[in-house]
């Protein structure tokens, strides 16, 4: 399948900084696919995505978007995509209408026009048609600080899409927003996702956001931790284990070393279910146990504990 | 093709600046005391007390010089409100569109320019209202001056825009970058005599050349030209396209350089 974005060896030091924001990172991500960045503030995420909406200028490394190179071709570059930023980027003292005007024009789909009535019939039956999906029909030539939160992100959405992207960039576009706000973007987002069979580059902190993409790709300190579709980076980190007691604690652990289990102490005995499973171990096991208790934790947790590996490694 | 989007780029952006300065009932208010302060009350405190001695309208005087700093200033200030876009974010949108750096710096010139040209209109009404001694004939001829001065204001704007990160650092440096330049452009008094380093300081503020420029349109074949007058209008014109060029080139670069090499 062709690529739609290709990063190779990116790096980004910003001035006066002694350590790379974005460190030698690769990675690439098919057409019409849906790839999420995730990492905890200050990974590199906005950076990266900074720099791949040609916002930015680079360090080192070659990116292109749909075959295009960054720095050859950005204006071809700037054509293909469109970008939701993590902070809001309407001009708050134009009017809903104006903002995608101006957006129209600036992307070469209409001439410029002083106003709407001036406007050709196909611009205006496009802007009806999307502030009716909006439902924002009555507010459109209002201006856009009596819109909600959830309403403007939504307007930007719709904005980007004015010029027919081929790829989708979302800057943490749910931050700020609150849960039901955020849910309801979100169905919206899949539902552009279908009909328009865009390629989406999501960056987020939030792991349920993620979960829901077809590779994810989870970065912290500038560096990509773990690259992969969400059900392998779940079998990948997620340790499944046992824990388990005896009343002969010294009995079991002998035994365990005996069949070369390999286990840690703790409260209880924690054996990790590597190549087997529990039933399997459990009647491998003679010394009788007093306790047990099967763990298998949730991709959240998987994703926390990468986080803070990371972070005890970079405090080393 | 490409032209022609550049083109359509630049008058949406100019037209941004517009609307926002219309809608913006402060800034409209803002924008005319301090020429009813200059005007009114500076020029008209001079022209009781110094008017008959200097040989000539002090008034009017003031008024043209007022008409010059004002285009030129606030064309530059306006420029300056790329810094806040920057911080609201609204930069953004304008950055990751596939138009020309130069064009979003050109739209937002163009866009100030008609915003100062507005301000005018507002100056020019108070003036009748309080009867500035005005030779009509004379005023239309500035018009080609106008935007002559706007434009240079701009790039001024560009260049200061391009080395002013923050809006902090804009309203503590923009004053001190301005301000001086009312009083050694001549503005309120004639700077054709002045001493050694005052001389220079005011043929080294850009300023000094956007209201000399009105001025010697304006007072071009009448008896006061000699005692108001530093240059010729092309002379002025010469030195102006000059600077115009080195700011704007040198102003677009460093500004989109920083923009993207942070």
């Amino acid at each position: 399948m062709k690529k739609a974005i290709e990063v190779k060896n990116l790096i980004k030091r910003y001035k006066k900084a002694k350590t790379n924001a974005v460190d030698d990172i690769s990675f690439s991500v098919s057409e019409g696919e849906f790839f999420s960045f995730l990492g905890p503030n200050g990974a590199g995420k906005t950076t990266t995505i900074s720099i791949l909406t040609t916002t930015l200028a680079k360090t080192s490394g070659t990116v292109t978007i749909g075959g295009h190179d960054l720095d050859k071709e950005s204006s071809t570059v700037r054509q293909n995509i469109g970008v939701i930023f993590q902070a809001p980027s309407l001009d708050r003292n134009l009017t809903a209408e104006e903002n995608i005007r101006f957006h129209a024009v600036l992307y070469g789909l209409y001439t410029f026009r002083p106003s709407y009535a001036l406007m050709p019939n196909s611009y205006k039956k496009r802007v009806q048609e999307l502030a009716k999906i909006l439902s924002i029909e009555k507010d459109l030539n209002k201006p856009i600080k009596n819109l909600s939160g959830g309403m403007k992100r939504k307007l930007e959405i719709v904005r980007s899409l004015m010029h027919h992207p081929k790829v989708l960039f979302l800057d943490e576009p749910t931050s700020g927003l609150d849960p039901i706000s955020r849910k309801n973007l979100w169905e919206y987002l899949q539902d552009v996702r279908k009909k328009e069979k865009i390629t989406m580059f999501l960056t987020t902190h939030y792991l349920d956001e993620a979960e829901g993409a077809d590779h994810i790709a989870i970065i912290n300190n500038g560096k990509i931790v773990t690259y992969g579709t969400p059900d392998y980076i779940k079998k990948d980190l997620v340790e499944n284990y046992l824990l388990v007691d005896a009343k002969d604690r010294v009995r079991l652990k002998k035994e365990l070393s005996a069949k070369k289990i390999k286990y840690s102490e703790d409260k209880y005995v924690k054996i990790p279910l590597v190549k087997t499973n529990a039933h399997h171990l459990l009647r491998n096991i003679d010394t009788e146990l007093l306790y047990l208790k099967t763990h298998t934790p949730s991709l959240e947790e998987a994703y926390v504990d990468i986080i803070e590996e990371a972070l005890e490694e970079g405090a080393v | 093709m490409k032209i022609k989007r550049e083109i359509n780029a630049i008058f949406a952006i100019a037209s941004r600046d517009f609307i926002k300065f219309i809608r913006d009932r402060f800034r409209i208010v803002a924008t005319f005391i301090f020429p009813i302060i200059f005007i009114g009350i500076l020029g008209g405190s001079l022209q009781s007390n110094l008017g008959k001695t200097v040989g000539y309208n002090f008034l009017t005087f003031v008024f043209i010089g007022v008409i010059g700093q004002t285009l030129f200033q606030s064309t530059a200030s306006g420029i300056i409100s790329l810094v806040r876009d920057r911080e609201e974010d609204f930069a953004q949108e304008m950055f990751v569109a596939p138009v020309s750096r130069f064009s979003i710096v050109l739209g937002k010139i163009v866009g100030e320019s008609t915003v100062a040209l507005a301000q005018i209109l507002g100056i020019v009404i108070f003036a009748l209202v309080i009867r500035v001694p005005i030779d009509w004939t004379h005023f239309v001829r500035l018009i080609p001056a106008m935007f002559v001065a706007c434009l240079f204001g701009g790039a001024f704007g560009v260049l200061v825009l391009a080395n002013l990160g923050t809006q902090v650092s804009v309203q503590q440096i923009f004053p001190f970058v301005i301000f001086p330049q009312f009083f050694l452009s001549g503005v309120f008094a004639p700077i054709k005599n002045l001493p050694p380093v005052l001389f220079l300081f005011s043929r080294l503020a850009p300023m000094t050349y956007a209201v000399d420029l009105v001025r010697s349109i304006y007072y071009w074949g009448t008896p006061e030209y000699s005692k108001i007058v530093l240059h010729s209008p092309l002379v002025n014109l010469a030195i102006i396209s000059a600077i115009f060029l080195v700011f704007l080139s040198a102003g677009t670069f460093l500004f989109v350089r920083n923009e993207r090499n942070r």
